[in-house]
């Protein structure tokens, strides 16, 4: 066993898995990691299961030491400097930390949350089913709150005689971000709709793991703002009566009176999450059977992750290799080193 | 059953969607909900993981690579069409509630209102018997139907930042049991030391969509001993057939 300690974490960092499921009936959110795809790249970085808990990071310079014995990790998500003492740590690469060390992370850049995954897991009973923490809700494992300077992780000890893996990491993508109209859009009309979907929005420095609030144009719907409360999916819009739209993410409340005009896809939502405040955002709507083939094609790609896994020592795959692994094309362009070399 | 003209079925992106009966706070569209909610769990259809029932509509979750919005949308049609209505669900929970004072700060005010005592107003509110509509908003919030009418009392123009744990309010025609602090609009007109939501507990969460709740007073000084035995994981609320 080894331990990971916690130096410093800003207010936003957390053990975050897959999610919690199965509570949504009695008002109680999934939570669960706000990227997916940069949750589960760090997990396939250290060999663990795709679902394995791992440590979301804010956006906060955040420090990390070993104890006891050595601990494998490695960083996927929103880039920022690694260091261990004068050694530069790449994202998308494993690599172990020696008890005494110190992992310093700088702040994130152009993007939100970054993700800290440790070989062979972190020592915790899931609280009914999940390690995630849910803030408001009390819950998570092994501590049922967000992560604080002091805080020690029990964690496995990283086996010396395994090797290194590496993963390229998808290129930054800047198109809109894809949603499915509804189940509220006729409640706004379609000038409203269209409002929406051609405006440039910018991200709320009010925004957390429960809600990313947008700024831009007043969204008035055509039928008002109350409707009889109902169900709220991850990365649902509401639109309250200020018409400023609400973006309800991993720890939201459940149910909600103010009308919905449309719900982000699901291979979007982390992309979305790791908007910073301050920064714009634009929509573009896709039919719901383009959404479920691109939810299809998404998952498949999550799916392949360990197939694309390469030992660190190896030159990175070919795009020839990465297509006959049935990766999407777009993972081709992730080969280009300079995407991915984030310390300079 | 015959499904009402309002009845669709939309998506909440592509995961999940939601099965509208209507858009009012109906006890009758409710019962439709619960009753499809009931057929939805019995049917185990292929992807869908979890559901929401609400006031007035079913939401379902569902994982897209197992089923697609079009088939997955007729199997509930269809089931809705054949759903029985559900009134309860044959349980009934039994609330001890401290009435007034710190502890019901907003019951004078309502009292005022009506132009009833205070002692009136929890009469009244303790003489129904409730049926839970949804649970929602925050963990274990349980919107409840049944108010009586002669105390239904319109939001405060101005909501509060925070409502204790435990509150026992009112709010238009809609009653409530909260669970945990809250901002809200809402009369508190008392308060429970019951913890519907416990997380050290097994189970975690003891009320459902389609039980009944009737409330029932008692004393300040009853408090301190009841909160303990919450806190330890009791229920406090006594469960009954409804």
């Amino acid at each position: 066993m080894s331990v990971l300690r916690i130096d410093a974490a800003g207010p936003a960092t957390s053990v975050q898995d897959g999610g919690r499921f199965g509570f949504l009936r009695y008002g109680l959110s999934s939570a669960g990691a706000m990227d997916r795809t940069a949750h589960e790249t760090a997990n396939a970085l250290v060999a663990n299961a795709s679902q394995a808990p791992v440590v979301e990071i804010g956006p906060f310079p955040a420090r990390f030491a070993a104890e006891v014995g050595p601990v494998r990790l490695a960083l996927a998500g929103a880039a920022r400097a690694a260091d261990i003492g004068n050694r530069r740590v790449a994202f998308g690469e494993s690599f172990v930390l020696a008890p005494g060390e110190v992992l310093s992370l700088g702040a994130a850049r152009g993007g939100v949350f970054s993700y800290l995954g440790i070989a062979g897991g972190i020592a915790g009973t899931p609280m009914f089913g999940s390690f995630s923490v849910h803030a408001r809700a009390d819950l998570g494992s092994p501590l049922p709150r967000p992560l604080a300077a002091g805080d020690k992780l029990e964690v496995a000890a990283a086996d010396p005689h395994a090797g290194e893996w590496r993963l390229a990491l998808p290129p930054q993508d800047t198109s809109p971000i894809r949603v499915v109209l509804g189940p509220q859009d006729d409640w706004f009309g379609d000038a409203a709709v269209a409002q929406f979907l051609d405006a440039e929005w910018q991200v709320s420095p009010a925004s957390d793991r429960m809600g990313y609030r947008l700024l831009g144009p007043k969204i008035a719907a055509a039928r008002g703002h109350n409707i009889v409360s109902d169900g709220i999916a991850l990365g649902q819009i509401q639109v309250p009566g200020d018409g400023q739209p609400l973006v309800l993410m991993a720890d939201r409340g459940t149910t909600g009176g103010y009308p919905k005009i449309a719900a982000i896809v699901s291979a979007d939502l982390g992309r979305f999450a790791q908007t910073p405040a301050g920064t714009n955002v634009r929509f573009a709507a896709v039919p719901i059977d383009d959404a479920q083939r691109i939810a299809r094609h998404w998952r498949q790609k999550l799916a392949a992750l360990p197939l694309a896994r390469e030992t660190a020592a190896r030159p990175p795959p070919t795009s020839e290799a990465l297509l006959a692994a049935n990766l999407a094309g777009a993972a081709v362009n992730a080969l280009d080193p300079k995407l991915w070399t984030h310390n300079e | 059953m015959a499904l009402p003209a309002a009845f669709r079925i939309r998506p909440c992106g592509d995961a999940a969607l939601t099965v509208e009966f209507g858009d009012t706070v109906d006890p009758d569209l409710n019962a439709q909900v619960l009753g499809l909610d009931a057929d939805v769990a019995a049917a185990k259809l292929p992807g869908v993981v979890e559901t929401i029932p609400t006031y007035r509509s079913l939401f379902v979750q569902y994982d897209p690579v197992a089923a697609d919005f079009a088939s997955l949308s007729q199997a509930l049609q269809s089931l809705a069409e054949n759903a029985k209505p559900h009134a309860a669900s044959g349980r009934c929970w039994r609330i001890p509630v401290v009435y007034g004072g710190e502890m019901g700060f907003d019951l004078e005010d309502v009292a005022r209102t009506h132009g009833m005592s205070p002692s009136e107003i929890a009469k009244r509110h303790q003489a129904a018997t409730y049926r839970i509509y949804m649970i929602g908003f925050t963990p274990g919030f349980a919107y409840l139907g049944g108010l009586d009418q002669s105390i239904a009392t319109p939001r405060r123009a101005a909501p509060r930042a925070v409502t204790p744990p435990g509150a026992i309010m009112i709010g238009g025609v809609q009653a409530c049991v909260q669970c945990q602090a809250a901002p809200s609009g809402w009369h508190v007109l008392g308060r429970t030391p019951m913890r519907n939501f416990l997380p050290s507990r097994e189970p975690m969460f003891l009320m459902a969509p389609g039980d009944n709740v009737r409330f029932h007073a008692i004393e300040l000084r009853d408090w301190p001993a009841l909160e303990r035995d919450a806190a330890r994981g009791l229920p406090v609320a006594e469960l009954v057939s409804a």
